[in-house]
């Protein structure tokens, strides 16, 4: 073997070993290039692994050299590689605008551990994707919140412990659950390997502990996912946390629970069975509608504008689970598109907050009056971000928009359309609220001379800002990806 | 008639199941809901382990004169997730520790309203934060 | 706890015992019921049983906590570190069969290795975590 057939377990050893080398370094510079090294040595693996799986396929990759089902396998699919992607792109441009807001926001000795968290933290959720044991990806899925209950602690304000402690307890009963639901499954079929459970579960499919294996799968991913009506822990945790580890959480760890509630409805269980037999769609699809109006909603009204796009951010998962819950192929190719697109979009605008934090001090309403005469680029760039939300084109926000359109009116779903269509124009109007107040109010008096954000954080800002518009131009990469990705999810039991 | 016996262990776990999830909910003190939440925990183990039990069947180890082999995979399982178990409860913890540092207490209720308090007098908010920026 | 010389005779008795049995435990762990996770937890009693025998802060002066925080670093690098050997020798990751020529000899060799690095991190993290709760009342 050479070491193009390890790329599967690299993209999450990589991060995985930086975590405690940042720790042992105990020196901030030294810790960040540790951690900005390995972030970018796992995104170019998670390229060629994508490149890879394009060229010939599913790739499966046994650890200790145990075949499965008895070994742990990796098995990346279309839809992993596409994924992989987005969870490490994510932090490897985070860790450049990091540098500084971290000097900024956190206190010097825990810097060198707070980048071993959170290379732990991006360790996890790529395990979670990578791997095709479902008891690995509980284990992967603690690893990554237990270090994001330690990242969003370090925010400045002391709520941020309170959150903290919130997400703990939300977080650790929604992994709980995720456990009984794969004790369930392993109690009916004694596998572990999600192909073999897939192959062992249509016989037991009707028994009574396969269906609560199921619902407590779906209701702890569902914690995992912050889908409405569970998001309750989402807002204050990105709220409070430090600038770079929202970015990071916003753009990356709600998708790896989409991904991972992807991967059990419709490869482990099959949709006929999740979505059909069991009244799953209409379940999704009335929660999926009532978060994208509720929290778009609740968005409008927020002054910390942290919380507001914590707030939209539960909206927009609402458009995913709405995708899944039609059930067809344009739906499950409008939710993962969304999983890309929404990291695109949020990492703009959680980076360009950091940038504002980074200059001004705070990110309330107030904070922004005049800021697109006093940081205009770092403002363009949120202008930029938020038309994305709204589904502009060329963005590409308008491209999930159009799928899940498509996919509804498919279905002849027009009020669901209608729905969707009214969260976009609520999103219109939070964003339009930062847009009238960093262009059209006037400069507080006496308030300090404010340079433009730093290149380092103006530059992953700029490349995820192109990344919207590029993607959102040219659509035959992501939606190329996601068309086969959802083929794959729908054909696997036709 | 035959539920209660051989059923018994699923009833041990849905009571300490259900018990650590109402401590969890109706406790307004972090310590005790850190307690509930270890219950709650622990009562997945006890699901896991009874699992793996095979009536007449002996720890597995190759052994002389011994057939049946109780299951050794769910203890293994169960076994991390003791380890991610107690890894929660210590950051758990952790962070009450440094609640009742910035609040002066463990009470859900008290710690809201001291967040009220700080919301309803935004000017002082804003100076400390200048405070920390400054420092 | 001064002036309690049973407690502090008897501990001085026992604490050598319990390391030698949290080592039996690691060693014995490739073969036999055991390993790294259990011995580390056991090794760390004996040193929180020292601390708490012999008044706050003591068992600080024989492991710094600053030292936990490079050990538990180390261990997960000895465990990452044996998987990323068997990767470069051309296996796939935790292969222990490339750590010999002959693959039985392998496997236990990376048995012991990794249950090694397992031990060494647990140890660390489960002293750093008391030491994390016991110091903040004396502090205050």
């Amino acid at each position: 073997m050479t070491l193009w057939d390890h790329l599967p377990v690299l993209v999450v050893i990589i991060p995985l070993m930086a975590g405690p080398l940042c720790v042992l370094t105990e020196h901030p510079r030294a810790a960040w290039i540790v951690a900005l090294a390995a972030a970018w040595l796992s995104f170019a693996a998670a390229v060629v692994l994508a490149a890879q799986v394009s060229d010939t396929g599913t790739i499966s990759y046994h650890l200790g050299g145990w075949e499965p089902p008895w070994g742990i396998e990796y098995r990346i699919d279309t839809l992993g590689s596409y994924v992989l992607l987005i969870v490490t792109a994510i932090p490897a441009l985070v860790l450049v605008a990091a540098k500084e807001s971290v000097v900024h926001e956190i206190p010097e000795s825990l810097i060198a551990r707070f980048y071993g968290a959170f290379m732990l933290a991006f360790a996890g959720l790529a395990g979670i994707v990578a791997t095709g044991d479902a008891f690995n990806v509980f284990v992967f899925l603690e690893i990554s919140s237990l270090s994001s209950y330690a990242l969003i602690s370090m925010g400045r304000d002391r709520r941020a412990l309170t959150a903290s402690f919130e997400y703990l307890v939300m977080g650790t009963i929604g992994a709980t659950f995720i456990l009984i639901g794969i004790g369930f499954l392993y109690m009916m079929t004694g596998t572990l390997n999600m192909q073999d459970l897939a192959e062992r579960l249509p016989a037991v499919l009707e028994t009574r502990a396969v269906r609560a294996g199921f619902a407590f799968l779906t209701v702890g991913i569902g914690l995992k996912l912050a889908m409405f009506p569970l998001h309750l822990w989402l807002p204050n945790a990105y709220a409070y946390a430090p600038s770079a580890v929202t970015a990071f959480l916003a753009a990356t760890a709600t998708k790896v629970a989409v991904y991972a509630l992807l991967r059990f409805l419709f490869d482990v269980f099959g949709f006929e069975f999740a979505l059909r037999d069991m009244p799953l769609d209409h379940i999704l699809m009335i929660l999926g509608l009532a978060g994208i109006l509720t929290a778009s909603l609740v968005a409008v009204f927020q002054e910390d504008i942290k919380r507001m796009l914590a707030y939209s951010s539960v909206a927009q998962i609402g458009y995913m689970v709405l995708g899944i819950s039609l059930a067809s192929t344009t739906g499950v190719i409008a939710a993962t598109l969304h999983v890309f697109n929404h990291a695109l979009m949020k990492g703009v605008l959680f980076l360009a907050l950091g940038a504002v934090v980074y200059r001004i001090g705070g990110v309330t309403l107030r904070d922004f009056a005049g800021l697109g005469r006093r940081m205009p680029w770092t403002m363009a760039s949120i202008v930029l971000g938020g038309l994305s939300l709204i589904g502009v084109p060329p963005t590409v926000g308008f491209i999930t928009k159009w799928y899940l359109l498509l996919g509804t009116l498919e279905q002849g779903l027009w009020p669901v359309a209608i729905l969707v269509l009214i969260g976009s124009l609520l999103a219109l109007l939070y964003v339009w609220k930062l847009v009238e107040a960093a262009y059209f109010e006037p400069v507080p008096e006496g308030a300090a001379t404010v340079r433009e954000a730093p290149w380092s954080m103006l530059l992953p800002i700029w490349l995820l800002v192109g990344a919207n518009i590029y993607f959102g131009m040219h659509t035959e990469v992501t939606v190329g990806l996601a068309t086969q990705a959802a083929n794959e999810l729908m054909g696997l039991r036709p | 008639m035959n539920f209660m016996p051989g059923h018994f262990n699923y009833l041990v776990v849905v009571f300490l199941m259900m018990a650590g999830f109402y401590v969890v909910i109706a406790q307004g003190n972090l310590v005790k809901k850190l307690v509930g939440l270890g219950l709650f925990q622990a009562s997945v183990f006890i699901l896991y382990i009874t699992m793996g039990n095979l009536a007449g069947g002996q720890a597995p180890i190759i052994a002389e004169g011994v057939t049946a082999y109780s299951s050794p995979l769910p203890h293994v399982l169960i076994l991390t997730a003791i380890v991610v178990g107690v890894a929660t409860t210590a950051v758990g913890l952790a962070l009450v520790v440094r609640i009742h540092e910035a609040y002066g207490s463990v009470e859900e209720d008290e710690i809201h309203a001291e967040d009220l308090a700080q919301d309803e007098a935004p000017l002082d908010a804003d100076a400390t934060r200048e405070d920390q920026a400054g420092q | 706890m001064k002036g309690n010389l049973v407690l502090r005779v008897v501990s001085k008795f026992l604490i050598p015992l319990i390391v030698l049995f949290a080592l039996y435990v690691q060693f014995h762990g490739d073969f036999g019921p055991g390993g790294g996770f259990q011995a580390g937890v056991i090794f760390a009693t004996a040193f929180v049983l020292y601390d708490l025998v012999f008044g706050d802060g003591s068992a600080r002066a024989v492991v710094p906590p600053g030292w936990l925080h490079r050990l538990a670093a180390v261990g997960v690098l000895i465990y990452g570190g044996v998987g990323i050997y068997s990767l470069l020798a051309g296996r796939p990751f935790l292969d222990y069969s490339a750590l010999a020529d002959d693959p039985v000899h392998g496997q236990h060799l990376g048995v012991l290795l990794v249950e090694l690095g397992v031990g060494i991190a647990v140890f660390s993290v489960v002293l750093l975590i008391f030491y994390a709760f016991s110091g903040r009342s004396s502090r205050r």
